[in-house]
Formats: structure tokens, C-alpha cells, sequence
């Protein structure tokens, strides 16, 4: 009965409603006939002739990064670190000669737990080394004779496992120099092989002890000594810490981490040194008439791949930082898997001044905060 | 003097009583507030934190969001993210939002017309609430076109079935007992239709509302207490028959209409129905045996003219209404009320329809499950889930 009514009714009114419908322009209903209701086209009848202005125009102020960028900024005072400072801020630790006339390099590190904001106004209930992320940013020379002391304040047992060559009572997994809270333990070792290495937390599980925050870069300086190759020598001594040629570099210690801050097993928040979007807040400054070398280690959680891009310019890159010869030339890009590691060396000497953006070139990882700029500026500037 | 007295001790004594327990209520929250006995339950967890997300607004400026605390404790929006994108947003009003509160997030993003985007907003805990926009399409200004526009598509869905079901009115009148039964047994069979897809449309709109709203009991309660409400009033001058209970069809239709009304509108706004000539089409057949439920009851009767154009827009009209409300100011816990309310007077007049038809009979227990009744009913619900899988999307 229904169904007699519509099909006589129909013809005329499908006609008067579609003729309606086209002639009312609406931005809600598609006017073809045809189109089936099951595979709805998101952009029948959305005629955007009728909107006030164009979506695309939406506001785009502010820096290179427009828009897509975090709001506020982090007090860093609170955290305790801050990362413009963290770049540049080598733990030597302490020496002393040992009677065979070598030297003893003796670390001190406490694991604390600490609350620490990763972006403005995200706070993380992070596990620490001395109270920042990353943790301090060891560095030695090849040869020497290493003495961590490890004390342990936090709640929960950790560890530090080194990436190095050591005996296996050194090794920093259970049964090996993982503790409880409140314990004490002293690695030691000798410092090799040379190279850009980092320590980490080896209690279990290691995914939560990693992301918490316990990591940190372990760089074992080459020593030119040893090289036999003149050329090899000065290499050598260009990367040692505290020498003439060491000094004539700018080095810059880069952690690439990430914050899972809702524990779902997916990072939120991406950053070079904890605090996302730090060096667009504050840009790093290059003297371009001196060269830049890089100590980079990637210990993102949960992504396998972080990447570090640079703008506008071309590197060299020596893997794992173990050789004196790049393993890579002249690339603007390189990967590292979850704790690989490894030194870039370039130069703006011919560049104009001005902001050179680097990044991972994961875009989700740059949008979500791994970003930054370098100020590049001559001697004059 | 004495006898004034005499009745007002009592009154005293009885305020005393009442004001007691009020006093002591008043002193146990003030003694908890203020020591705190319970503060060895403290565990360190973080305060829970809640975020709805109410309505959403594409347009011009970027993406707007109504969001709707419901923690513990005031919470705060640190940041957003738009598909994994930090991004500035701005909060209306600033600051800690209250349980209970809401405000309007706008963030300047260059959304895509026909795409998906993902809203990312995360608590200074790190808790991350994420809003899906399934359909990214301008969200629908109360523009006079617009109105206009929306005016058309609830005449459509919700007028013109209604006045086509009542011009069946003249056919009607002719039939005898047993057709008549089976007019009402079909009406009572769309009805049950109703009432059953309303129910359910209602509590997974309020699955979606903000937890204090406690949308499961809120749909239960509403339906109950409208029912309630609608059989008392109908009752009021003896139980409603003809053209009266005709009025209560159309009351419980019309509501029934401003709910099919808001999720059409909703979703529009949405962007998640690409809704054809065809849906439209569909919704109108599927609404025109309401015509004919209206009509069933007042076939003993000669309404004068007027009654059918009342009729048709009681029934008919608040569709139109819906739209506007469903697109323009859309909340899923009002239109889970809306619903709820609907379906209790659903209910109202399936049990005055099935009495009207028991007294229409001699033998009013036997008619129940007499062939034309049993077969009217279940034609009602079979040709209402036919047409209903027209306008399933």
C-alpha cells in the first residue's frame, strides 16, 4: 500500500526534490541520483564556492614552523638541565695517576626518580641518571682505566650497562651489577674501543627502564698517541677532548629520544635532548668559521628508526664514531636504529648567515617535536 | 494566646527535626573536607582525568572543539596535537578546566575537505585524548540558505510522509472490523519499531556523552518518567480515544521525528552521511505508514479539515526542528534525551492504541491474537525494518 504511494508519487517529486536540491547549492547534500548511499563521496555537493574564505588559509603565522609547534615553554629551571646547555656539557669525571702510570677516570651517577616536564606543561614521571635526561654525557679517553660509582636512589632496581668492551661481571644485567634501591656497585673497565657509545639501564623490562629516561652518550676519545699515520694523529687529536685541535671544533652532544607519556607502547612527545622543540624555542649558535661535530645516539623507544637531516648542508659520518675515516661522505641524512649511534662532522664556513633547520626526517617524529634550527652567524655577526 | 500557639510548636519542633540531620550532613563534609581522614587511601596515582569532546566546528578559522571535562580534579590541556602534528591552539576560557566545565579549543589547522584528521590533546599528566574527524566538511552556519536548506530536508523526512499516510484517511474509513484491527495492529507494529530503534539509537548516543551525564541511566529514566508523564496527562479526562489519541500518535511521532531529525542534522555536521536523494527518499517511505498509524484511531470519527494539517505538523514539523538543532548545536547528550523522551511517548501510545483496539472488541483478550491483529502487528515491524534498511548508513 506504502509502496504504490511512493511509486506514483515518485517521478514528479524525485524530480522537484533533485531539481531543489541542485538548484539550493548546499554544501550538505549530494544532488546525484545515482550515487549509491553505501559509498557515500565526501565530496558530492561540498561545493566550496559557498564558504566565506578558503580553509587552506588558515592563519600561518609565527616562524619557519608556522603553526605546528607546542605552546609555552618549558621551565627549565624546574627540570633542573636545560638542553642549549646539555649540548655542550661533558661529564670528565675526576683522574688520578695509577702506579703502572696510567690514568683512572672516576664516574659518580645516582639513579633518581624525578619528575620532568618533555614539553610545556607535559610532565613525565621519568627514571633518571643524576637527575636529567639523557643522563650524563660520559666521556674518557681510549686506554684509560674506568671506575663508575653507581649508587642507586631510586624505587626501582636499575643498572648501568655500558656499550663497550668489559668482562662480563661489568655488563650491568641482572646478576651482573644490577641493583636494588638504595645499593651501591662500581663498574670498571678500560675505556675501548674509541668511538660515540652510550650506557643505558639494563633492568628488565627494558623497554620501561629505556623510555623512562635512563640513557645516556659514553664517548671514548681516540688516542692520537697511538695512531702511527701523521695524518691519523691529527685526526685523532682534533676529536680529543681538551686538546689545541679539539678546541678549533664545536661539538654537540645529541640524545634523539621520545616520551611515551601515556604508556599506550607510542611515543607522544620526539626531542633531541628530552625537551621537544627546544631548539626551535631557542636555536643553537654556530660560529660557521669553526667546523661542527655532532655526537648523535638514537635511544627512541617503540619507533625501530630515528634520522637526523640537516638543511641546506652535507656531512661526513663515521659510525659508531669507531674509525677516523668517515664511513659516510657528503650526505645530508642518516638513520640510526634504536641505540646505534655515530659523529657527524660539516661546516658552514661558506654558507650566509641564518637559521638552518635540522630534524628527523620522520615527519611524525619533526611534528611531534624533534626539531630544530641552528644559528649560523660569521665572526662579524 | 494558647490556642494560637498550640499549632505552631509542632511546625518548630518539626523544622528542628528537619534542620538536625541537615546540620549534622553540613558538619560530617566539613569535618572530612578539613582532615582529610581518608588521606592514607592515597596511593599516588594520579588524579583520573576525563575529556569529552561535544562539538566539533571545521571552518574558515580551522578546527574548533567544545570539550567537556570530567576528572577528578580540575585538568589542564597542555598541548595538541593534529595528526601527530603539535600545534597552537588557543582555549576559551583559559586555564584548568573544573569538572563539569566546558570550553572551546581552537586550533588554526589547515584541515582537508573530504579527509580524516585525528585531535590529539594531551593533560599536563601526558594523558592523550584523541577526537577522530572521520569527514572533514564545513560545519553548517545558521545562514538563512542553510536553514532554508535544512527546512527542505525535514519537510522531506518528516512532513511530506506524514500528509501522504493521512490521505489514506478517506480509503480508510471504509473498512470494516477486522481491516480496522489491522490498521491498528499496524500502527502498534511501526510503533514497537520505534520504540525499539529509538531506545537503542539513545544509548549509544549517550555512550558517547561525558560520564557524569551517566548516559545509560539518564535514556532509562527519561523514557520512564516521559511515559509516565504522557499517560497521566492523556488519562487526565478519561483514557484517549479518536481524535485525542490521534493528537498523542502524532505527539509521540513528532518526537520520534525531531530525534530522526538531530541525527540527520548531526550527522551532516558531521560529515559522515554523503546524504543522496536516495536516503532522503528512503527516510520518507519509511515515515509514511506514520500517516497512517495517525489515522487509524480517528476512522469512527469526522475531524473537521484543520485536524489534518495539525496533525501532519505536530507529527511532521519538530523534524524540521531537529535538523536545525542536530547540525547547529549538537550534543550527544541532549539528543540522547531527546530520543529517550521520544521513546517513552513511543510507548504512551502503543499501550492507548492497543487499548483503543481491545475496546473497539467484545472479546478484548482473544483480539490480541486474532489473525488480522497478530498479522497487522507484525506487518508494521516487518515493513519498518524493510524500509529501514533503505536508510541504514
Amino acid at each position: 500500500m506504502p509502496a504504490d504511494t511512493e511509486r506514483s508519487v515518485d517521478p514528479s517529486r524525485r524530480a522537484l526534490l533533485v531539481g531543489g536540491l541542485v538548484a539550493a547549492g548546499g554544501a550538505a547534500i549530494a544532488a546525484g541520483s545515482a550515487r549509491s548511499q553505501s559509498v557515500p563521496d565526501p565530496m558530492a555537493g561540498h561545493d566550496m564556492s559557498n564558504m566565506p574564505s578558503d580553509p587552506y588559509a588558515a592563519p600561518m603565522s609565527g616562524m619557519a614552523h608556522g603553526n605546528m609547534t607546542t605552546v609555552g615553554l618549558v621551565d627549565h629551571g624546574r627540570n633542573g638541565f636545560d638542553p642549549t646547555s646539555m649540548l655542550t656539557d661533558w661529564e670528565t669525571g675526576r683522574t688520578e695517576l695509577l702506579p703502572d702510570g696510567r690514568t683512572l677516570r672516576t664516574f659518580e651517577v645516582d639513579a633518581i626518580d624525578r619528575e620532568i616536564e618533555i614539553a610545556p606543561g607535559i610532565f613525565f614521571p621519568a627514571w633518571t641518571f643524576n637527575g636529567r635526561v639523557p643522563g650524563p654525557a660520559l666521556r674518557a679517553k681510549e686506554g684509560e682505566r674506568l671506575r663508575i660509582v653507581f649508587r642507586n636512589l631510586g624505587s626501582h632496581p636499575h643498572s648501568m650497562h655500558f656499550h663497550g668492551i668489559h668482562s662480563a661481571r661489568m655488563d650491568g644485567v641482572p646478576g651482573a651489577g644490577l641493583i636494588g634501591p638504595g645499593e651501591e656497585f662500581i663498574y670498571e673497565f678500560d675505556a675501548k674501543p674509541f668511538g660515540c657509545h652510550l650506557y643505558h639501564c639494563h633492568a628488565l623490562p627494558l623497554k620501561r627502564h629505556m623510555h623512562k629516561g635512563m640513557y645516556g652518550l659514553f664517548v671514548i676519545d681516540p688516542d692520537p698517541a697511538r695512531q702511527t699515520d701523521p695524518a691519523f694523529t691529527a685526526i685523532a687529536a682534533s676529536r680529543l677532548h681538551g686538546s689545541p685541535e679539539n678546541a678549533e671544533w664545536q661539538e654537540l652532544a645529541m640524545v634523539m629520544n621520545a616520551f611515551d607519556t601515556n604508556f599506550d607502547g607510542a611515543n607522544e612527545v620526539y626531542a633531541a635532548n628530552t625537551v621537544g622543540q627546544a631548539y626551535m624555542n631557542v636555536p643553537i649558535q654556530i660560529d660557521k668559521t669553526r667546523p661542527v661535530r655532532i655526537y648523535l645516539v638514537n635511544v627512541t623507544e617503540f619507533d625501530p628508526i630515528n634520522s637526523f637531516h640537516l638543511h641546506a648542508n652535507f656531512f661526513n659520518y663515521f659510525d659508531t664514531g669507531t674509525t677516523l675515516t668517515p664511513t659516510l661522505r657528503t650526505v645530508d641524512l642518516i638513520t640510526q636504529c634504536q641505540a646505534q649511534r655515530g659523529i657527524l662532522e660539516f661546516s658552514f664556513a661558506e654558507h650566509e648567515d641564518g637559521m638552518y633547520m635540522f630534524h628527523a626526517h620522520q615527519s611524525e617524529f619533526t611534528e611531534l617535536g624533534w626539531v630544530g634550527m641552528f644559528d649560523v652567524r660569521g665572526p662579524a655577526a | 494566646m494558647s490556642d494560637q500557639s498550640q499549632p505552631t510548636r509542632p511546625v518548630l519542633t518539626r523544622l528542628l527535626l528537619v534542620l538536625v540531620p541537615l546540620a549534622a550532613m553540613l558538619g560530617a563534609f566539613v569535618w572530612i573536607a578539613s582532615l582529610d581522614p581518608l588521606r592514607s587511601f592515597n596511593n599516588g596515582a594520579p588524579a583520573v582525568e576525563a575529556l569529552t569532546v561535544e562539538r566539533t566546528i571545521l571552518d574558515e578559522a580551522g578546527i574548533g572543539l567544545l570539550v567537556r571535562a570530567g576528572g577528578s580534579e580540575p585538568m589542564a590541556i597542555a598541548q595538541v596535537a593534529v595528526d601527530d602534528a603539535f600545534w597552537t591552539f588557543t582555549q576559551d576560557p583559559p586555564g584548568p578546566i573544573a569538572r563539569g566545565d566546558t570550553v572551546w579549543v581552537q586550533i588554526p589547522y589547515p584541515w582537508v575537505l573530504g579527509e580524516a584528521h585525528l585531535v590529539n590533546m594531551l593533560s599536563n599528566t601526558g594523558t592523550a585524548f584523541e577526537h577522530e574527524i572521520a569527514v572533514a566538511v564545513p560545519t553548517p552556519k545558521a545562514t538563512g540558505g542553510q536553514l532554508r536548506l535544512q527546512a527542505l530536508v525535514g519537510a522531506i523526512v518528516g512532513l511530506l510522509p506524514v500528509a501522504l499516510g493521512l490521505m489514506f484517511y478517506p480509503a480508510m474509513r471504509g473498512v470494516g472490523r477486522g481491516g480496522m484491527n489491522f490498521l491498528l495492529a499496524l500502527t502498534v507494529g511501526l510503533l514497537a519499531f520505534l520504540l525499539i530503534d529509538m531506545t537503542s539509537e539513545a544509548l549509544e548516543l549517550a555512550a558517547s556523552a561525558a560520564a557524569l551525564f551517566q548516559g545509560s541511566a539518564m535514556v532509562w529514566l527519561a523514557g520512564l518518567a516521559s511515559f509516565l508523564l504522557l499517560m497521566a496527562i492523556g488519562r487526565w479526562r478519561g483514557t484517549p480515544e479518536g481524535l485525542a489519541l490521534a493528537f498523542y500518535i502524532a505527539l509521540g511521532i513528532g518526537l520520534h521525528n525531531f530525534g530522526e531529525g538531530l541525527a540527520i542534522g548531526g550527522a551532516f555536521a558531521a560529515g559522515s552521511a554523503g546524504l543522496g536523494t536516495f536516503l532522503v527518499l528512503g527516510f520518507a517511505l519509511h515515515n509514511v505508514t506514520e500517516g497512517i498509524g495517525i489515522a487509524a484511531p480517528m476512522l469512527r470519527v469526522r475531524p473537521p479539515l484543520w485536524t489534518f494539517a495539525a496533525l501532519t505538523l505536530l507529527a511532521g514539523g519538530p523534524a524540521v526542528l531537529g535538523m536545525w538543532a542536530g547540525s547547529l548545536a549538537y550534543a550527544p547528550q541532549w539528543s540522547a534525551l531527546a530520543l529517550a523522551v521520544g521513546a517513552g511517548a513511543i510507548l504512551q501510545v502503543m499501550v492507548e492504541v492497543t487499548a483503543y483496539l481491545m475496546r473497539q472488541n467484545n472479546d478484548r483478550q482473544v483480539v490480541l491474537f486474532a489473525p488480522a491483529v497478530l498479522g497487522g502487528f507484525l506487518a508494521g515491524l516487518a515493513f519498518m525494518y524493510a524500509t529501514a534498511a533503505l536508510i541504514k548508513v
